[in-house]
């Protein structure tokens, strides 16, 4: 018998490139599957040499669609090398970077759930590609497909009112921020003209949240049969255990919740981290060093952090915790509830950003403050696809000496690489002749986790699938393409 | 002062005599792009070429001539607005301008012009020059992936006491704008930051600073070039 490898590209509705080998044995039976990173970048390394102030800026250009994540990463971590800490930041500065990061979330979030995600999930995984898209999702329901896309825009507005511009905006500087909010961008986002109010906003979110619940009520055991993945889970954690997006604690707990890292000062993550490279890929592996290479991955993201917290410092966010966790239990698995704890986290952002917009700080004139000059600056932040680091070392002439940068998408490197393989493993025993259904189940796994292969690799471009199928002497024995 | 004719585009302009021709022209509302000159500059330097025009039917660059009796002057022709778009592409193809990461982009008078000219790409290729940032500075970065040479800095800026701190080194296309230690170490933060002014494009940069305008508070946001036309 040959061995077999199934090869799945591109992948079509992710952000980057990427491609899928499925490698069977001698009995043909699945033995691995492997998530290719074919791109390379290397930003990395053309931000060594720039000077320390220029990083949020020139960093923010690996990704267009998270890219105030790496700006407020960036300066987060180069607050340090003016010596400032999120505690020391002037109140506008702490206040007007949050928002921004909380219309980011909002926007990103909604774009993939209702471009990427809700298009799977409603109107069916194997129904028909070229409509199973979020013009195909309005014309099944056409109002929400209408919230979905003005909830977004909500988060854009944030972002351009915080930031300056809808992407790649310029505000956050070392030790703060250049611009706060005048009382004309506060109502804007009050009194509904052009774009929802924020009460609407919310309002919608748990629209949202209804509209999913009924349908994952419905078809639970399909959604939680799709991929259980026991795994460790990671994400900075606030005070008392809650769920935080912008600054914390770092705080990992394995598959029954127990915590392997307490909160630690993230600081010291070199302490527990390491990276593992694999010749097939430009991603690296990234695990936490006291549980080792096989153990010690994990997965980030909003399902990570849902599992992590213990609680959500917004009421109406708690509550659908609460509905969350009564339906799930506290440490589900199931790789399609990210989209679940993703919507959670919209609900979440709005209610901050309304907390926010009646706060008096963020009309402050204080933005900018400083300390004493240091030669590292480390950033942790939760993007919306899970915790993002990065990591500067800056001479005392001030320029970059050293970049080192583990997006979300690389954290849950070998998770998107297991929920393949069991994805994948489940289709071929049971009939590995679907075709059609073997490529949209295993992109439906992959996107799960809303990867941004561009940025995991700091590589540019589309990302389509191909899956090939590969024997046990690596021939490529059939090819799926779309 | 007295007045004279002029002609330019075959128009009629009664202006003084023997003053700069491009503040000339700007006051008749004609605005000529230029890069190393600005208005109320006392001496030109001559360095750009952006400022082109014909004057007698010869190429010349405008900000080096002062008015004279009789001048005909050619300006808003396609040739010659091609052609300084041409001497702005040769600008970016030489040196390294990127401007989304740039904190000079908004205050960079090479970026304003060359979206004043619409210009969208570049006919040259591109040269990728090897170009190195000195770091060596305590107030001051250059950043000589973006200098055009225009030699604001060198002959229009002293500090405190009255001494040039910038200069050129080497020759032809491997010139180099370098600053004295000494006396760069000694400059003020407002000495620093007219520096930084005063170069047309993100060459000269304050260290430490940089980003600190919002977008539409700008130099070239607030008073587009274009409106001014
Ligand atoms: S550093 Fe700036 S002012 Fe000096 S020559 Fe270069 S471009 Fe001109
Ligand atoms: S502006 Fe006239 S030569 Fe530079």
């Amino acid at each position: 018998m040959e061995k077999r490898k199934i090869i799945i590209d591109p992948v079509t509705r992710v952000e980057g490139h990427g491609r899928v080998t499925l490698h069977l044995n001698e009995q043909n039976q699945l033995e691995e599957a492997r998530l290719h990173i074919v791109e390379f970048r290397g930003f990395e390394k053309f931000v060594q040499g720039r000077p320390y102030w220029e990083a949020p800026v020139l960093v923010q250009r690996l990704c267009g669609i998270c890219p105030v994540s790496h700006h407020l990463c960036a300066a987060k971590a180069i607050d340090q090398i003016v010596g400032v800490s999120d505690e020391t930041l002037t109140p506008t500065g702490r206040k007007m970077r949050r928002m921004m990061h909380f219309g980011q979330v909002l926007q990103s979030h909604a774009l993939h759930y209702f471009y990427l995600a809700a298009p799977d999930l409603l109107l069916g995984m194997n129904s028909d590609v070229a409509s199973r898209n979020v013009v195909g999702l309005a014309q099944m329901n056409q109002e929400l497909a209408k919230k979905g896309i003005l909830l977004r825009k909500f988060g854009q507005e944030i972002i351009k009112a915080t930031a300056g511009k809808k992407i790649h905006g310029i505000s956050a500087v070392p030790g703060g921020i250049h611009k706060n909010m005048s009382d004309e961008e506060i109502q804007f986002f009050k009194d509904g003209k052009e774009v929802p109010s924020i009460e609407e906003t919310i309002q919608w979110c748990l629209e949202v949240l209804e509209h999913y619940k009924t349908f994952h009520l419905k078809n639970q055991s399909d959604i939680l049969s799709f991929d259980q993945l026991e795994s460790n889970y990671l994400s900075l954690i606030g005070r008392d255990g809650a769920l935080e997006l912008y600054h914390g604690e770092l705080r990992c707990v394995d598959k029954d919740g127990r915590k392997v890292i307490e909160d630690m000062d993230y600081l010291k993550y070199l302490d527990i981290y390491e990276e593992e490279v694999k010749e097939w890929s430009y991603m690296k592996f990234p695990f936490l060093k006291p549980l080792g290479a096989q153990k010690g991955w994990v997965r980030v993201g909003p399902l990570a952090r849902i599992n992590t917290c213990e609680y959500i410092d917004t009421p109406l966010a708690q509550k659908e915790l609460e509905s969350f966790r009564s339906h799930n239990g506290r440490m589900p698995h199931g790789t399609l509830l990210y989209h679940w704890a993703r919507l959670i986290e919209i609900l979440h952002c709005a209610e901050k950003i309304q907390e926010l917009l009646d706060d008096e700080d963020i009309k402050g004139e204080n933005l900018i403050t400083k300390g004493t000059r240091t030669n590292t600056g480390i950033g942790f932040i939760e993007a919306p696809r899970g915790t993002l680091i990065h990591h500067y070392d800056v001479a005392d002439d001030d320029q970059i000496t050293k970049c080192n940068l583990i997006v979300s998408t690389t954290h849950n490197n070998t998770a998107m690489n297991s929920s393949v393989f069991q994805r994948a493993k489940q289709i071929w025993e049971t009939n590995p002749d679907r075709g059609e259904e073997f490529l949209n189940e295993i992109e439906v796994a992959i996107r799960a986790y809303d990867p941004c292969l561009s940025c995991a690799t700091h590589a540019l471009g589309q990302m389509p699938l191909k899956v090939e199928l590969r024997d046990f002497n690596d021939v490529e024995i059939r090819t799926f393409t779309r | 002062m007295s007045k004279i004719d002029i002609t330019v585009d075959g128009v009629k302009f009664s202006v003084p005599e023997n003053i700069n021709l491009v503040e000339a022209l700007s006051h008749q509302g004609i605005q000529v792009p230029t890069l190393c000159w600005y208005q109320g500059m006392d001496e030109c330097l001559g360095t750009c070429r952006v400022c082109t025009v014909k004057v007698g039917g010869r190429h010349s660059a405008a900000c080096t001539m002062k008015t004279q009796k009789d001048m005909t002057i050619e300006f808003d022709t396609d040739e010659l607005k091609d052609l300084r778009r041409g001497v702005i592409e040769l600008l970016f193809v030489e040196g390294n301008h990127y401007c989304p990461s740039c904190e000079k982009s908004g205050d960079c008078l090479l970026q304003a012009q060359a979206q004043d000219m619409e210009m969208t790409h570049s006919r040259f290729p591109y040269e990728f020059n090897n170009y190195d940032l000195d770091f060596s500075g305590k107030n001051i970065l250059l950043e000589r992936n973006r200098c055009v040479h225009c030699k604001r800095c060198t002959e229009l800026f002293s500090d405190d006491e009255g001494h040039k701190v910038f200069s050129f080194i080497g020759k032809g296309a491997e010139t180099r704008v370098v600053f004295d230690h000494e006396r760069e170490k000694k400059l003020s933060p407002h000495k620093a930051k007219e520096a930084m002014d005063l170069c047309p494009v993100g060459a000269i940069l304050v260290k430490g600073q940089g980003f600190s305008k919002p977008y539409g508070e700008r130099k070239y946001e607030k008073e587009p070039l274009w409106e001014k036309k």
